[in-house]
């Protein structure tokens, strides 16, 4: 198929479709709402439900009824939307539900602002509900991929039984750009007995996260455990550029801070300093043997975000006391400039 | 030998943990049997709320979901969207519903979900130990009142039905009670027609159930059932409150009812939309 040229938002909605995400609840959040007002239109064509909840804890627990129920589920918002969500994103991940949960992120905390900002990664990779769990995370960094991840997501979400979120900055959901809806092909996933779907020739099935008896609580939280360890050694995606030649600095960045740091490390190459970068693709399970492996052939290791540093955690876990991490990062909206990156390299450089 | 009581097949065959005298036994059994004499079972999903009733999944013997506190008739839409074709319906008490939940509880029923609520309201948070409920009486002794509530500092009791019945959504709403035998009557009529409303897809269908909390009341049994008719019947008169038909039967009662549509230009009659490559899928 030709490539078309689409919003972030409405490619996101797009992609979904085609991969089958065909019940959609969702209520309005900029810098996200395009992907509602594209499907309150686009899902009737194509026989798919949407509707616009009375509120984002609404949507979550509808996402876990119609998941419940077997039905290939998802819903986007942005971050003050998420955070009212995670009651919903803790009972779905405890009924061991499959749904995809899109978060466009922008600026916070509190009401914040609507501008692009990466903010939100410990609510998306440690948990963000009550409760010992976690969620698949992937980090686009371009509106193909973004594309691309959409099918995978829904996938990921069956095959696991786990609510899987994308996690798009601002700037993935508005910017423009050349994107081709590809043809997924995944092995068959196994059938859902567990659902919700009428008790006609079986035993009833119930979905449920209340366990009052200790010892089956323990097993459920040991059970997606072990869910979650599959994940690491199975789900871990990242882009490496310009690891295949000499570098006295790694960068570790995604999403759009991922791109701005490609641009960065050219500009550092002419000016004689050489740098690569490692782009977490999956945020969880983020790829720490990958940075640790990629981090002993540097100097030092630098984490660049939209935030006050908090892939940063992830980044010195897998680093541990091997060698120095850093830090540069924008926040409240701003966007950090390759220049800005270069400058924050060669600060450190001349510090040693 | 001729059978003239038996365990509705939708009863699970189990011992419930609720306590003596509690009304929710015989709510439960009016839905079975609502469910099984409508031919219901192999395709209902009942959704279960936090609160006495928390473990009704294990009462029933067909699909259940557990939801979160008030968001019963959120994962009711969820199931009904995704998948029309099952019934669906919650069971929720007076804190589930008409506090935690009441956003959820009135848009569902202003969309006009088609799925069906059973309502228990016997005036008192139960599981937690007898808190006071949106639905609480004027005067009424409980561990967070115990002065009796002051319905200057906390409002008066909530009227679910009456709320729900000022909605303009075609729906079926009614109130009933199930202390005695001859409400108990009506009540299976009620609820029955709630769920015969769901299966023929007609509308949101609410059955509210004056019930009795004598653990948490301090009464007996006997004595719950006289005070509940004492005290809350006067306040929470029962009755139907809205039926489908009445939109049909009444249109010139309700002719100003009727909201006028804008007629410039944010009026848009459904229409094909050009969206060029996007609009084949797969």
């Amino acid at each position: 198929m030709a490539k078309v040229l689409m919003k972030g938002n409405e490619a996101i909605a797009e992609s979904a479709i085609r991969a089958g995400g065909l019940c959609y609840f969702c209520y309005p959040i900029t810098p996200q709402s395009e992907v509602a007002e594209y499907l309150s239109w686009r899902m009737p064509e194509v026989g798919g439900s949407f509707l616009q909840a009375e509120s984002e804890v609404a949507v979550a627990n509808m996402l876990y009824g119609a998941a419940g129920a077997g039905v290939r589920v998802w819903t986007t918002s942005s971050s003050p939307g998420i955070s009212l969500m995670q009651e919903g994103l803790s009972y779905i991940a405890a009924a061991e539900l499959p749904a995809v949960v899109v978060n466009i992120v922008r600026c916070g905390p509190g009401l914040g602002g609507i501008l692009p900002s990466q903010c939100d990664y410990l609510q998306a990779t440690k948990g963000g509900g009550h409760g010992d769990y976690r969620c698949l995370v992937y980090g686009p960094s371009s509106v193909q991929e973004a594309v691309d991840l959409m099918p995978l997501a829904f996938d990921r979400a069956d095959r696991y039984r786990n609510p899987v979120i994308v996690v798009g900055d601002g700037m993935i959901g508005q910017m423009m750009e050349p994107v081709e809806f590809r043809r997924y092909e995944f092995p068959p996933l196994p059938s859902k007995d567990w659902a919700t779907t009428g008790c006609k020739g079986r035993k009833p099935n119930v979905v449920n996260s209340l366990y009052l008896d200790p010892a089956k609580e323990e097993q459920l939280n040991i059970r997606m455990a072990q869910k979650y360890e599959k994940m690491k050694r199975e789900e871990v995606r990242y882009e490496e550029f310009w690891t295949d030649r000499p570098y006295r600095v790694l960068l570790v960045a995604y999403g759009t801070t991922a791109r701005i740091c490609k641009t960065a490390i050219q500009k550092l190459a002419e000016q004689g300093i050489e740098a690569a970068l490692l782009r977490p693709i999956s945020l969880f399970p983020f790829p720490e043997e990958k940075v640790y492996e990629l981090g002993q052939r540097a100097e030092w290791v630098m984490s660049v975000e939209m935030s006050m540093g908090q892939m940063l955690e992830d980044v010195r876990l897998a680093m541990g006391r091997t060698k120095p991490v850093y830090f540069y990062g924008r926040t409240g909206g701003m966007v950090p400039s390759p220049d800005e990156v270069v400058e924050a390299v060669k600060l450190h450089l001349e510090r040693k | 030998m001729k059978t003239v009581f038996r365990r509705p097949e939708s009863l699970a065959n189990v011992a419930t943990h609720y306590c003596p005298g509690c009304t929710h036994g015989v709510i439960h059994r009016l839905i079975a049997e609502a469910i099984d004499e409508l031919g219901l079972r192999e395709r209902t999903v009942g959704i279960a709320p936090v609160g006495c009733s928390v473990l009704a999944f294990n009462y029933f013997n067909f699909d259940f979901q557990e939801a979160a506190h008030g968001r019963a008739p959120a994962v009711a839409t969820g199931i009904k969207r995704g998948r029309p074709d099952l019934i669906v319906f919650t069971y929720q008490g007076d804190g589930d519903l008409a506090s935690i939940g009441m956003a959820e509880i009135v848009h569902a029923a202003n969309r006009g979900e088609k799925f069906t609520v059973v309502f228990v309201n016997n005036a008192i948070y139960g599981m937690t130990g007898g808190q006071m409920a949106p639905t609480t009486m004027p005067g009424q002794v409980t561990t967070t009142s115990p002065a009796g509530r002051d319905v200057n500092l906390v409002g008066y009791p909530i009227r679910m039905c009456e709320l729900l019945a000022s909605l303009r959504t075609p729906g079926f709403i009614e109130r009933v009670a199930v202390h005695h035998p001859k409400y108990i009557a009506r009540a299976k009529r009620a609820i029955k027609q709630a769920f015969k409303y769901q299966a023929e897809n007609r509308c949101f269908s609410f059955v509210e159930c004056l019930s009795t909390c004598p653990t948490n009341w301090g009464l007996s049994p006997l004595k719950a059932c006289k005070w509940l008719e004492e005290n809350m019947m006067p306040y929470y008169p029962v009755k139907n409150f809205k039926t489908p038909e009445e939109v049909g039967s009444n249109s010139q009662a309700l002719a100003t009812d009727e909201p006028r549509r804008p007629s410039a230009a944010p009026v848009r009659e459904p229409a094909a939309r050009n969206h060029g490559e996007a609009s084949h899928a797969g």
